[in-house]
């Protein structure tokens, strides 16, 4: 689907350049460097850079025209310079390794920074360690496809994002595949765009970072081996749907962290092996519906100051705890999940269970107010205990249950 | 001492018990790894029968083994054979014989199986757990010549290590709960053996919970080939302290 859109989006602008002049640079070439066909080009031609290594300090473009690197077509920035900056709309860059940006405590240095434009395309480049890979501030309109982003992030305060956007609103990322940075994709007050089927991975810090950005959609995209996750923060509206979140682990690291978030989907998303699934801190009327929680430590840590998310048809399986809180009251809905560790018995074999599931265990609790108590995990003692409460529930908070717990997974 | 060896595992293997032994750990692992996709799933569960059933079962089979064998000790002591090397016969052939009967019993589906290095760990803590035990039930029956007070003590040892201790941890912890508790919990986890080999295997396997807070703690000390070999190191300790108090014991009674 993803891929439909974005040939709609380009067909105007093939239709549109296919008259427009060619310039050739390159070692056998008329023209020897980007500079100077920058300068003899006109809005709409398009510029074709053949291999080798191009050192020619920051490359602007300010005039709509398409820039093509062939293969091996590499523009180094020598570790002192912003590699390209586009400060005209319509630019196409497509095709080249940009490498070796400069890094700069002032300003943010990165491979391609697009700054106050519209409809630029940027695609099938390679950019390694660059200080920020992709960066937009207030551009509009522009899409992001096939790129491969490798940062070489060594401590957070040193280092950037792959894909950076700031004030950017209605822009399309998809199919890029981004490590090694701090962020792998930033999100800051993005209104309105698409994140479908990215690879982000082995980042610093999150895979994604989302933040004051209402309206936005991500898809199909996967996540896994970050510092701490994906953090989606102070948003409402964010839809997110079939994407996978795994082996996010460490010491505070999240599979998803929502932290005052409210009407927004979580749908068929993949949390596995990450220290907590979905960290709800503050968010309120969002659904996690039909989810897969496997192998998390904790599948699902929902804070006292949640209010009116739902939680239904999810699968929980092969979680050490389901659901952990700090809350004694559920100001939360949750109904007809699957849990594997559901003990209850079906009489009627209406596949959904009869007797209620109380998702916060008693030792979830206990480590809740203790947490070094978590030195004890898989003691038998501990199993006891919770069996115990099982059958009797005195300290675990009764509001948190599940009426409506279902025999057998739920089919995604 | 190697006779002596010999002749308390022909013992050993004359009571059967053994062999049921090493029938019913076969049949519980290779049936939870025939049943259970997830490997990692099944070693928790292996893990939890190796902390209760493996220390119960030697200390229970130690004591009685020992009381048992009263009559023929007392025709070795007899002869002009070192009491250190008859007790430590005596404790090598049982526990081997234990030993040996948990690698046949779990170290065969876990190899069939291939589940990986926490699988590995679990059967080796297993091993380490069965000489520690051992030793205990030797402890327990050497300080007493009553067979039902040494079996009790027996049972009071395991049902102290196996649960009441990690009750007493946890109210600990619950009552220093708003202390900096980092060094004594890992102070605490070095005094009981079976808790040793729990975070042991854990870390190998279900880190994803355990890196949470604490386990960050555990893992940083752990985790390392250094925390690992200390921790190897606390569980020798734990076998060498009961053993040689146990022979000393031996060594000065009048029989």
């Amino acid at each position: 689907m993803g891929k439909r859109i974005v040939l709609c989006f380009l067909f105007p602008f093939f239709y549109f350049y296919s008259s427009a002049t060619e310039w050739k640079v390159g070692g056998n070439e008329s023209m020897k460097t980007i500079h100077d066909a920058l300068a003899a080009a006109d809005s709409g031609d398009v510029i074709v850079v053949s291999e080798g290594v191009y050192r020619e300090g920051e490359i602007v473009i300010s005039k709509p025209l398409s820039l093509t690197g062939k293969k091996n077509a590499v523009l180094d920035g020598e570790m002192k310079y912003q590699v390209i900056t586009v400060k005209a709309s319509h630019v196409t860059i497509d095709g080249f390794i940009i490498q070796n940006s400069g890094y700069s405590d002032i300003h943010e240095l990165s491979g391609i920074r697009l700054e106050n434009v519209q409809q630029c395309i940027i695609r099938n480049n390679h950019l390694i360690n660059n200080y920020f890979g992709i960066y937009f501030a207030n551009s509009t309109y522009c899409s992001v496809i096939q790129n491969v982003i490798e940062g070489n992030a060594k401590t957070e305060s040193s280092s950037g994002n792959g894909i950076h956007l700031w004030k950017s609103s209605n822009n399309f990322l998809s199919h890029n595949h981004i490590s090694g940075h701090r962020d792998g994709i930033y999100f800051e007050f993005v209104k309105h765009s698409k994140i479908m089927a990215n690879l982000s991975e082995k980042n610093l810090r999150y895979g994604l970072h989302f933040m004051f950005s209402d309206n936005d959609t991500y898809r199909y995209n996967i996540f896994r081996n970050n510092g701490s996750g994906v953090a989606v923060m102070y948003t409402q509206h964010v839809f997110m749907s079939d994407n996978i979140f795994e082996n996010n682990w460490g010491g505070a690291a999240y599979g998803l962290l929502l932290k005052e978030i409210s009407y927004s989907e979580i749908v068929n998303n993949t949390f596995r092996k990450n220290t907590i699934g979905i960290y709800m801190e503050g968010s309120s009327k969002t659904k996690v519906h039909r989810n897969n929680m496997q192998h998390n430590g904790w599948a699902l840590r929902i804070l006292g100051d949640c209010s009116g998310d739902t939680i239904v048809e999810n699968n929980f399986s092969g979680n050490t705890f389901d659901v952990a809180t700090n809350a004694t009251m559920n100001m939360n809905y949750f109904h007809s999940n699957y849990w594997d560790h559901y003990s209850g018995y079906d009489l009627n074999h209406d596949q959904v269970g009869d007797v209620p599931f109380h998702p916060v265990s008693l030792y979830s609790k206990i480590t809740e107010d203790a947490p070094y108590a978590l030195m004890l995990l898989h003691s038998f003692f501990v199993d006891l205990m919770d069996e115990t409460e099982k059958v009797m529930p005195t300290i675990t908070p009764e509001q948190f249950r599940d009426d409506a717990p279902l025999m057998k997974p739920v089919k995604l | 001492m190697m006779k002596i060896l010999k002749y308390v595992i022909y013992d050993v293997l004359r009571s059967k018990m053994i062999i049921a032994y090493t029938l019913f750990l076969f049949l519980l692992s290779s049936g939870l790894f025939w049943m259970n996709t997830d490997s990692g799933k099944t070693v928790v569960s292996l893990l939890h029968v190796i902390l209760l059933v493996v220390p119960l079962i030697s200390i229970v089979f130690g004591t009685i083994h020992y009381y048992n064998s009263r009559e023929f000790t007392e025709l070795l002591l007899a002869q002009p054979i070192n009491r250190n090397k008859i007790f430590l016969g005596e404790y090598a052939g049982l526990s081997c014989s234990l030993a040996f009967a948990l690698l046949a019993g779990m170290g065969v589906p876990v190899l069939i199986s291939g589940s990986g290095e926490a699988a590995v760990y679990l059967v080796v803590v297993g091993i380490l757990l069965t000489f520690i035990f051992t030793a205990l039930a030797f402890l327990a029956s050497v300080r007493s010549t009553d067979k039902a007070r040494g079996i009790g003590t027996a049972l009071l040892l395991w049902f102290y290590f196996a649960v009441l201790f990690d009750g007493i941890v946890l109210s600990i912890l619950f009552y220093f709960n708003d202390y900096p508790l980092e060094k004594p919990v890992l102070f605490l986890t070095a005094l009981n053996p079976v808790d040793l080999a729990r975070v042991i295997t854990l870390l190998k396997l279900d880190t994803s919970a355990l890196m949470g807070y604490t386990g960050a703690l555990y893992q940083k000390f752990f985790g390392s080939a250094w925390g690992i070999s200390i921790a190897m190191l606390l569980l020798l300790l734990w076998l060498y302290v009961p053993l040689t108090w146990a022979k000393r014991i031996f060594f000065r009674k009048d029989l």
